[in-house]
């Protein structure tokens, strides 16, 4: 058993992935994933191409080339880091690219800040990757090891995402895997789908009509709807993959992390609160307790956001008095992202209940248990009230704005 | 996974088409002008070297791929014995499919 | 040894029927540099014109390896093939070209061009300079020519163009060479020259466009030339540091004199109508002092 911060779990499980190239560009809070990796190339400890990127489009774009050659790559940024590789997040998924990239949640800016919340990688939640939120350190190590197995299995990019500061720079105890059972468990990369050969020469992405058209054989190959549909369709495939993948890392680790969700003590509960990543961690001290005071409170952790885990939600949310989805992050004009996922999930499901939302931990303000415990009091005293449409509950906000 | 979903093109003449159908005039060879057939074995070849569609053999006398020269009238132009003269197309009307023009010798 | 046309192999990498323009200089020197290394090559193409010449999904129209990337990203997509291709030990299978046209190399790409010449990345870049955003339209680039009319600098570009190759020099790089689409055989031998050295190596093309500059497209090879008899556009290669003019530039030189002027290059193109005299004059000043500058270095060099 090893103490080290989220950071320090991002990279070696790089490292048990045996990544063959890695580009990427410091940026807080994500930097000593960097170095760490970069530390360890020279020193030889890690076999790899590093390559000392001018910036994160083209830490991205180095991630892309060397993919598309057929080598596993590792990448990492942060906020503004995040949003400047956004041409190439939606190319790398476009392009199919088993991309695994970790993410040190932070605010972006404008305004400044280097603090944790979750709007960076929530702001590439449409691109096409898959996206997985990790609680803790143990948990960044386990789910990038099998973000490997999941992309190259679908041909998808995945976004490991972990709370900046909370996370990356926190230390926890941590138990890192041997070698030979993560060897077994991701074997060397297959040949990769595309083909770059002069035995076979091939133009990779090039322009795609609207509308299928024929090759030189006759053969009709597909339109650009349709290559979208394809991989959309493998996004949903990852609904079954993740867990998949999960069940079979338990086999070499002993350790699953719930597939798509995971529930603490959500069998008897009546308010159910929703959170992804440190947050539903601390979610769970939260309903300890409120479980002693009587309220029978439980937490659904959203592991997997995107595929968005629509009908594990719904199961879990059945028959609840109320549901109450924290969010750090928010789609600016409507409301916090996982929220509105959930409410969407839940609409003409049977026995829904009223789903709240509560924004909190923007620009890396505070949120603890006790935050939690008191939204969840609110939105059981709203539910009690017969609210079913209520506005966001703004927490720990200091000022009036 | 299928090659389909990704788009992986195979390289082929003709990727756009007939492209001799966007000519206005096309190139005539005037056989007995041309430098490697005056003598006899491979030399000048500029036609060949200038063409940007790759549309010229590199022969004894050019022979021009009028499915798909352009008619751009480089070849015409750079060719240092006067051998090529671009002509308007409506003097020729639509040309025949695998059509060239290599001139009479 | 310069490479003469009959000299040249007789390959056919660059397939007719392809949709460039009729007289596109890309064509002409694109079968050349496929022929310089023999179709052993993967090319990194962003959005340009040669984009479309590659061809549109499911047939291209390039028989090498090919893989388009986003506008900015050539030199970072080719230093990623390259990191991969070590990586997984099929790096003498190949070279790797970045081809981009002058906006997606000195301009929206130069960040990335910048940085992988600072890591002196192994791949050769070459730049075709057709002297604006000729796939969009022809909009003005940093590479446009003072004087020329574009969408974008209806009254004539004001500045004159950036010399891309000098920055590329500034940069340590081991090849840097200034070449024409109008001289295939010089395109031939500085890609061969650059397929034998290690690290980036970067070429920068000057390539006559009729449809965007405003000529006649049976001219394209007879104004790519005058371009260098005028000074405009001058054929050389540093290696290693050490600069040498090559092909008409090298004869020019020892000529004593540059054959044509600005303003009868100018007068050969539509884009440049408009210019008045004192414009025309600041050109050939310009082009009167960097001129000197290479004959100097030349000479020089050359002892």
């Amino acid at each position: 058993m090893s103490v080290m911060t989220g950071n320090e779990a991002a990279a070696t499980a790089a490292k048990l992935a045996r990544v063959q190239v890695i580009a990427a560009y410091p940026i807080t809070p994500q930097s000593p994933v960097v170095e760490t990796l970069s530390a360890w190339v020279e020193s030889g400890e890690l076999p790899a191409e590093f390559v000392a990127v001018e910036s994160e489009h083209s830490a991205l774009t180095v991630c892309i080339g060397a993919s598309t050659v057929g080598a596993r790559v590792f990448t990492a940024t942060s906020s503004n880091g995040l949003a400047y590789m956004n041409e190439q997040v939606w190319w790398a998924a476009g392009a199919r690219l088993p991309i695994v990239m970790c993410i040190a949640n932070r605010a972006l800016a404008a305004p400044w800040n280097v603090l944790n919340d979750q709007q960076d990688s929530m702001s590439e939640r449409d691109a096409g990757w898959i996206q997985l939120y990790c609680r803790d350190n143990q948990e960044i190590l386990d789910t990038t090891i099998q973000a490997y197995r999941i992309a190259e299995r679908l041909h998808v990019p995945v976004m490991v995402c972990y709370d900046g500061f909370l996370l990356s720079h926190t230390m926890m105890p941590v138990s890192v895997p041997n070698a030979e059972s993560i060897d077994a468990f991701l074997p060397p990369l297959a040949a990769p789908l595309t083909v770059v050969d002069t035995a076979d020469p091939r133009n990779i992405g090039p322009v795609v009509m609207a509308d299928p058209r024929a090759d030189q054989t006759g053969v009709v190959r597909p339109g650009y709807m349709e290559l979208r549909v394809m991989h959309q369709r493998a996004l949903l495939e990852a609904l079954k993959v993740i867990p998949e993948v999960d069940a079979v890392y338990a086999e070499a680790t002993g350790r699953s992390w719930g597939g798509l969700v995971w529930g603490h003590l959500l069998d008897d509960a009546d308010v159910v609160i929703v959170a992804a990543g440190s947050l539903a961690t601390q979610a769970t001290v939260a309903v300890e307790t409120l479980r002693s005071e009587g309220i029978k409170a439980g937490v659904l952790g959203i592991r997997s956001y995107r595929p968005f885990p629509a009908d594990a939600v719904r199961k879990a949310l059945a028959g609840r008095k109320v549901a109450l989805v924290f969010d750090k992050a928010l789609s600016y004009g409507y409301e916090g992202p996982i929220c509105a996922d959930v409410r969407a999930a839940m609409l003409g499901a049977d026995s829904s209940p009223p789903v709240f939302g509560a924004v909190c931990g923007l620009g890396g303000r505070e949120v603890g248990p006790e935050h939690v415990a008191d939204a969840a009091r609110r939105a059981i005293t709203d539910a009690d009230t017969g609210v079913s449409i209520r506005e966001t509950d703004w927490i720990n906000l200091k000022l009036e704005g | 996974m299928s090659e389909d979903e990704i788009s992986m093109s195979r390289p082929s003449v003709g990727e756009a088409g007939r492209t001799g159908d966007w000519r206005n005039s096309r190139p005539i060879v005037e056989s007995a002008m041309c430098l490697a057939v005056k003598q006899g074995k491979v030399t000048c070849q500029i036609c060949w070297a200038y063409c940007p569609d790759g549309c010229i053999t590199r022969s004894i006398g050019p022979v021009i791929d009028l499915t798909y020269c352009k008619g751009c009238g480089i070849c015409a132009q750079e060719c240092p014995a006067g051998a090529i003269t671009m002509v308007p197309e409506a003097e020729h009307g639509v040309c025949a499919l695998d059509e060239t023009s290599e001139g009479e010798l | 040894m310069a490479t003469k046309i009959l000299d040249l192999p007789d390959s056919s990498f660059v397939l007719p029927g392809n949709r460039s323009c009729a007289g596109c200089g890309i064509g002409i020197a694109l079968r050349q540099i496929t022929a310089a290394l023999e179709g052993r090559m993967v090319m990194t193409v962003p959005a340009s014109c040669l984009t479309v010449l590659g061809g549109m999904y499911p047939v291209s129209s390039v028989d090498v390896p090919w893989v388009n990337v986003a506008f900015p990203s050539t030199a970072a997509a080719a230093s990623g093939i390259a990191a991969g291709l070590r990586a997984i030990g099929r790096a003498d299978e190949m070279t790797v070209l970045a081809m981009a046209g002058d906006g997606g190399t000195g301009d929206i790409g130069i960040q990335a061009l910048s940085g992988a010449a600072e890591r002196n990345e192994d791949f050769i870049y070459l730049c075709y300079d057709n002297e604006a955003y000729m796939n969009t339209g022809t909009q003005r680039s940093g590479l446009t020519p003072a004087g020329a009319r574009t969408t974008t600098t209806w009254a004539g570009k004001r500045e004159n163009p950036k010399d891309l190759p000098r920055i590329m020099e500034a940069h340590g790089i081991p090849y840097v060479a200034s070449t024409s689409a109008a001289y295939p055989t010089d395109v031939y031998d500085k890609v061969v020259k650059a397929r034998g050295i290690t690290g980036l190596r970067y070429i920068h093309m000057n390539t006559p466009c009729p449809s965007g500059w405003g000529f006649d497209p049976k001219d394209t090879v007879r104004l790519g030339k005058l371009a260098v008899d005028a000074g405009l556009v001058v054929l050389y290669e540093v290696e290693e540091g050490v600069f040498r003019l090559t092909g008409r530039s090298a004869s020019l030189a020892k000529s004593g004199k540059l054959r044509t002027s600005v303003a009868e290059y100018l007068a050969t193109q539509s884009r440049f109508r408009g210019m008045d005299v004192a414009a025309i004059e600041a050109v050939q000043s310009w082009v009167d002092g960097r001129w000197a500058g290479y004959v100097a270095r030349d000479a020089e060099a050359c002892g």
